[in-house]
Parts: structure tokens; C-alpha cells; sequence
């Protein structure tokens, strides 16, 4: 770690001015000079964030909406500057906070591959010794000498993507935003973050995508309102944010919760059943598995349901109805293969008494999972187990 | 604003695409094309000509009035051209800039070259001119009007640099510019002849002609038109009054840069 960092983040903090009304006229300006008032409130973005980026690391970004995230990624960028402390970059930098910068409707797609091209700092001459690939792989070869305004949203991402990855700067940030599209282009997405990983390149993502972070980044960050939460391991990283969310619905209720748990010695981890790791990103059909043990002769059944977050009861069994009985072991492991449509879910634990009718509490709170499913080739919520024959 | 980042390799690339992308987009859509840069200039000295040569005798005893009147209508068209697109040219690439760092001021030099390139094209036009009707020009033409045209090049494109960071902070600026510019045409000697002025009250022409654009019409047409323009020389008696003009445009362009640099940080949160 001696190398000097590819991104050095120091005490950064950054605020914003908010007009109480729209103040970008002189007669707002002259108006509040005779009443004294500010006519803006201050909004403090990023407190005091510090931290590095190596060089050839892959780099996560997380927090809630609001929590900052985009204001650092505009201030990498260069395009805010900071407030108080220093960022510096030790190498050439290129943002991709929107696909297509600069593209303009009025110009045929020719002429907007070589403006695109020149604001990621190409000249015409690299750009015609790239225009034909850049075409081929956008799959644009007869649409070029067109507006760009008669071009589907599709092709218009097409192209600008296909310019994107020919960035050939050190150090690539990119906003999350770029995986917006359909399937086979977020494949491709994929393809390019893998290929990203497999250079030394310097890469910082902002995503909201746990399993994103898991799957590519060696290191991720994890703000919270405008304050630094962690800096280190992916998955580490992950599940603190996804913590982070489900506290954020309803924390009164926690100490309810904390106080059964406590008074029947309940204690739980949620493991993916293939790596033994405690998570709560799942890949598609990866399989949840769920420790529960208690110290308590009252609990004698117990019930986990998988509900998602939009609302859909998916599936809820418990252990009386199976025909195993718990009340002896006080511990039991549930095994779910997640075949489900990607998405949030949340877990419900219930514990009952004797029979079904007679609960004695539900946790339902820091349950919260992710599954993602990037080739689903199903539709619905739910694989069904299935066969075909002729 | 440093100079040695104007001649960067990539800011030398995206100011050319910049500049190529503002005329092709400028005239979208139009059957005559680029030819309406000419023919814009062309059509308003044509309505000045009507008005003020033929009915109101403005240019009485001037010789060559249509090529001096073309000559005042193509400088001052250009000042209001370069200094319009230059004020707007921040705010309305506002979406670019707020996605991409780029130094802020290529944007406002690419919109002064749009109509620095029309300038050329119109002078063009101003030497067809010339040549048809036989206007006297001096030797030292060669040398001088380049750098008047530079000078008022200058002048522009601080005028412009000021206006565009104003522009993203108060919106106003680009209303007052408008009036401004309307005024401005007034009160210089574009459509009449500064000896008009003489005529009435030599102090007034004095001031007047202190006014960096005045001095630069004047000069020009003194090069390119008739001798008989009067100029800031032969207005005063002397040269060292030109300091004048001069400074008025090295301030400008001290502040513009100033003010440019220190409000330029904030843009991408003001727009």
C-alpha cells in the first residue's frame, strides 16, 4: 500500500445552498437585502469523509437515497468542488454519471459519436480509427446518417455505451444509472464490468446493488447520511446496508423485539447454505439457510415465510405442519432454495406455542434479503418445480 | 484560466467539435443553411440603407455610404452575435456541464469562434463591396484592421466572459444585455456619421467615440472605406488617446477573467 492511491479523499465536506424560492433574479436579491434574512437554507451533503482508493481496486460506493453518494461521485468528477478538504486524483479520471453526455437530437449519429467521443477526450482521428467497431457493436450500421431524435431509447444507449467502453482512462466512475435497460444490455454491462475487473483499472461504482458489490468490488464504502458508516469488505459493506434499511422503516418497535428475544434466549443468523457465510444478498436459486435456536420450554413450533416487498405472501411453513418437533432440540435450520423472481424479500420468524393458533411473537424486523437474478429466462414470482414431456 | 490549458490537446478537441457542433445546429432545418449568416447582415443593412441613406439623408456627403453603413452594421452585429452566444452558452449547456468536468470556458470561446467564423465570412462580403464600388483603401489596412478586428475580438469575448458567469447567477442579466445592446446601437456611429454629432456638440462626439466599439467602426472604415472618416485620431489631434480605448478594454477583460475564474467553481451548482 505504499503506492500512492489512484483517489485520496481527505475531510471532504460539501454543502448546499437552498434557495427558499427561486432566487436567480436580481429582484429576489434585492428584495431580501432590506429584510436581512438569508433566503436560503444550508444543506449539509458530506461531513468530513476521508478515505482512499488503491490503485487497480474496484471500488463500491452504497447509502440510501440522500445519503450522498451522488454529491461524492460529482465531486470525483470534479464537477462540484469541495468545500472544505482535498481530493486528489493521481491520473486521468472519466465520469459516467449519464451515457450519452452531450448527445444532441438535432445531429445524425455520426456526428454525435464524434461529439460524445470528444468530450471523453478522443480526437476525430482516434475516433474514425474506432467508428466502425463502435458501430458494429452497437448494431447501428444503417441508422448512423439518421437524427439521433428518430432513434429509439434503446439504440440511442446502445450507441452511447459502445462509445463509453472505449474510455481508455485509468480511472472509470460510474453511476449506477448505466445498468438501466433491458436484459441482454445489462448482460453486457456485466461482461464490461468483468472485463474492467480483469485490468488494473482503477474503478469506483455507485450502486445499489448489493449483489453488484459483492460479486465485483475488492473494497466498498458505506455512507450514511453524509457521514462515512464503514469502509472495507464488500460483504461486510452489503449486509450493514442492508441492515441500514430495514432499521430505517420502523426502529421503535426494535426494542419490543429485543425484549422477546432476550426473555426466550432467541438468537438467529441468516447463512447462505452454500458458503456457510452469513449474508443477505443471494444470488438466483442460491440456497438461504436459517439458524434458529431458543431457550425457552414455551416455544414448541416454529415458522418462517418469505414475503416480498411489494407485498406478496410467497410461501410459509412451519415445523408442526411438516411433522417435526422442535420443543426438545430448542434449535432448528431452515433451507430455502431461493428460485424466486429477483427482488427485496423480507423473512417473518414466528414463534407459537402448542399448536398454530397460540403465537407467541413474530420477528420481523432486520430480516430483510436480496436476491438477484441477472438471466432469468422465467416469468412470475416463483419457479415452480416443473416438467415438460412429449 | 490558464493559457497553456486553451492549447491542451483536449481542450483543443472539444473546443473544435463544440464549435462544429453550434453550426451545424444553428441553422437545423433551413433550406438556405449558412448562407442565412450572410444573408442576415445583408437584409438588415439592406432595411438601414432604405432608412437612413435613402429617406433621412444620413449619409449626405459621405462617400462610399453603403460600404461605410455595412462596414458599422457587420462589426456591430458581430459584438452583439459573440457576446449573446456567449452569455447564453453556459446556461444552456447547462446539462453538460453538470454531467461532465470540462474547463468551463471553452464553452463561452466556442461560442464567440460561431460568430467570429460569420465575422470572416461577412468581411468577405465587406471586400466584394468594396471592390464594386471602388471605396479608397489605405496601405496600412493590411496590418492595422487585423488588429482592430482583434481588438474588438478581445473586447467581445470579455464582454462575453462577464455576462455568461452573471448569467448562471441571475438570470436578469440576459434582459438588461438585450436593452443594452439595442441602446448600444444608438449610441454609436453605425447608422449616422459621427460628424453628424460634431455638428451638434464636439464633446458628446468626443465621449462618444471613446467607446471601444466606436473606435473600432471608425478605424475600420477610415482603412477600408473612405478617409474622410473621422477617427479617434482625428478627432483628438492625437494618438496617445487611444490608451483610452485600450484600457477600457485590457479592465474589461482583467475583470471578465476574475470574476470568470472565481464564479466559475459554482456554476455546476447555480445552474
Amino acid at each position: 500500500m505504499s503506492e500512492t492511491p489512484a483517489i485520496s479523499v481527505r475531510k471532504v465536506s460539501k454543502s448546499f445552498r437552498l434557495p427558499h424560492e427561486n432566487h436567480s433574479g436580481l429582484k429576489q436579491k434585492i428584495l431580501s437585502v432590506g429584510k436581512g434574512g438569508k433566503g436560503y437554507e444550508t444543506q449539509e451533503v458530506l461531513k468530513d469523509i476521508s478515505f482512499d482508493i488503491q490503485k487497480g481496486e474496484f471500488f463500491g460506493i452504497v447509502g440510501r437515497n440522500g445519503s450522498g453518494k451522488s454529491t461524492l461521485l460529482k465531486l470525483l468528477a470534479g464537477i462540484y468542488v469541495p468545500d472544505a478538504g482535498e481530493i486528489k486524483i493521481s491520473g486521468r479520471l472519466t465520469p459516467f454519471i449519464e451515457l450519452g453526455v452531450g448527445f444532441n437530437p438535432e445531429l445524425t449519429g455520426r456526428e454525435n459519436v464524434f461529439l460524445n467521443g470528444a468530450l471523453l477526450g478522443f480526437s476525430r482521428q482516434e475516433m474514425l480509427d474506432m467508428y466502425d467497431e463502435i458501430v458494429e457493436f452497437a448494431e447501428l450500421e444503417r441508422f448512423m446518417d439518421q437524427k439521433l431524435k428518430n432513434y429509439s431509447s434503446g439504440m440511442q444507449v446502445r450507441l452511447a455505451f459502445s462509445i463509453a467502453i472505449r474510455a481508455d482512462t485509468n480511472i472509470l466512475v460510474l453511476d449506477e444509472v448505466l445498468a438501466v435497460g433491458d436484459e441482454s444490455f445489462q448482460r453486457k454491462c456485466i461482461d464490461v464490468f468483468e472485463k474492467y475487473k480483469a485490468s488494473d483499472r482503477t474503478i469506483v461504482l455507485v450502486t445499489h446493488s448489493m449483489a453488484t458489490v459483492e460479486q465485483f468490488c475488492d473494497r466498498a464504502i458505506l455512507l450514511d447520511d453524509g457521514m462515512v458508516k464503514d469502509v472495507g469488505d464488500p460483504r461486510k459493506i452489503a449486509n450493514e446496508y442492508l441492515l441500514l434499511n430495514t432499521n430505517s422503516v420502523k426502529q421503535e418497535e426494535d426494542a419490543d423485539e429485543q425484549q422477546f428475544m432476550k426473555s426466550h434466549g432467541v438468537q438467529y443468523e441468516i447463512v447462505n447454505a452454500d458458503t456457510s457465510k452469513p449474508t443477505r444478498s443471494f444470488s438466483h436459486a442460491a440456497t438461504l439457510s436459517i439458524n434458529i435456536k431458543w431457550d425457552s420450554s414455551e416455544i414448541h413450533n416454529i415458522g418462517v415465510a418469505l414475503i416480498k416487498n411489494s407485498g406478496e405472501y410467497i410461501y410459509g411453513p412451519n415445523t408442526i405442519a411438516d411433522g417435526i418437533d422442535v420443543s426438545e432440540s430448542r434449535r432448528v435450520s431452515y433451507k430455502l432454495k431461493l428460485d424466486v423472481r429477483e427482488g427485496t424479500y423480507k423473512l417473518l420468524l414466528a414463534f407459537f406455542g402448542q399448536t398454530a393458533q397460540e403465537r407467541l411473537y413474530m420477528l420481523e424486523k432486520n430480516l430483510n434479503i436480496e436476491v438477484k437474478n441477472e438471466n432469468q429466462n422465467w416469468s412470475g414470482l416463483v419457479k415452480l418445480k416443473h416438467e415438460w414431456s412429449k | 484560466m490558464k493559457i497553456s490549458n486553451i492549447v491542451s490537446r483536449r481542450n483543443r478537441i472539444l473546443l473544435r467539435e463544440l464549435v462544429i457542433t453550434d453550426f451545424k445546429l444553428r441553422y437545423q432545418g433551413s433550406i438556405l443553411g449558412y448562407l442565412w449568416s450572410l444573408l442576415k447582415p445583408l437584409l438588415l443593412f439592406g432595411i438601414l440603407y432604405i432608412v437612413f441613406g435613402e429617406i433621412l439623408r444620413f449619409g449626405k456627403g459621405i462617400p462610399y455610404y453603403p460600404v461605410y453603413l455595412l462596414m458599422g452594421v457587420v462589426l456591430w452585429n458581430f459584438f452583439t452575435e459573440a457576446t449573446r452566444q456567449g452569455m447564453t452558452a453556459i446556461v444552456s449547456r447547462g446539462s453538460l456541464l453538470r454531467k461532465i468536468n470540462f474547463p468551463k470556458y471553452i464553452v463561452v470561446f466556442s461560442a464567440t469562434i460561431s460568430a467570429l467564423i460569420n465575422l470572416g465570412l461577412n468581411i468577405i462580403v465587406i471586400g466584394i463591396f468594396i471592390v464594386i464600388s471602388g471605396a479608397e483603401i489605405q496601405m496600412e489596412a493590411l496590418i492595422l484592421f487585423p488588429l482592430v478586428i482583434i481588438e474588438l475580438y478581445i473586447l467581445s469575448l470579455a464582454v462575453a466572459f462577464f455576462l455568461a458567469a452573471a448569467n448562471v447567477k441571475y438570470r436578469d442579466v440576459s434582459h438588461i444585455w438585450d436593452v443594452f445592446i439595442q441602446a448600444g446601437f444608438y449610441a454609436t456611429p453605425i447608422i449616422y456619421p459621427i460628424s453628424m454629432v460634431i455638428e451638434r456638440s464636439e464633446w458628446v462626439a468626443k465621449l462618444m467615440i471613446l467607446n471601444p466599439i466606436a473606435q473600432v467602426i471608425q478605424d475600420s472604415r477610415y482603412l477600408l472605406t473612405t478617409s474622410a472618416s473621422q477617427t479617434l485620431f482625428s478627432v483628438y489631434g492625437t494618438f496617445t488617446v487611444y490608451l483610452i480605448p485600450l484600457t477600457v478594454v485590457a479592465m474589461l477583460s482583467i475583470i471578465a477573467s476574475f470574476y470568470f475564474k472565481k464564479r466559475s467553481k459554482y456554476f455546476t451548482e447555480d445552474l
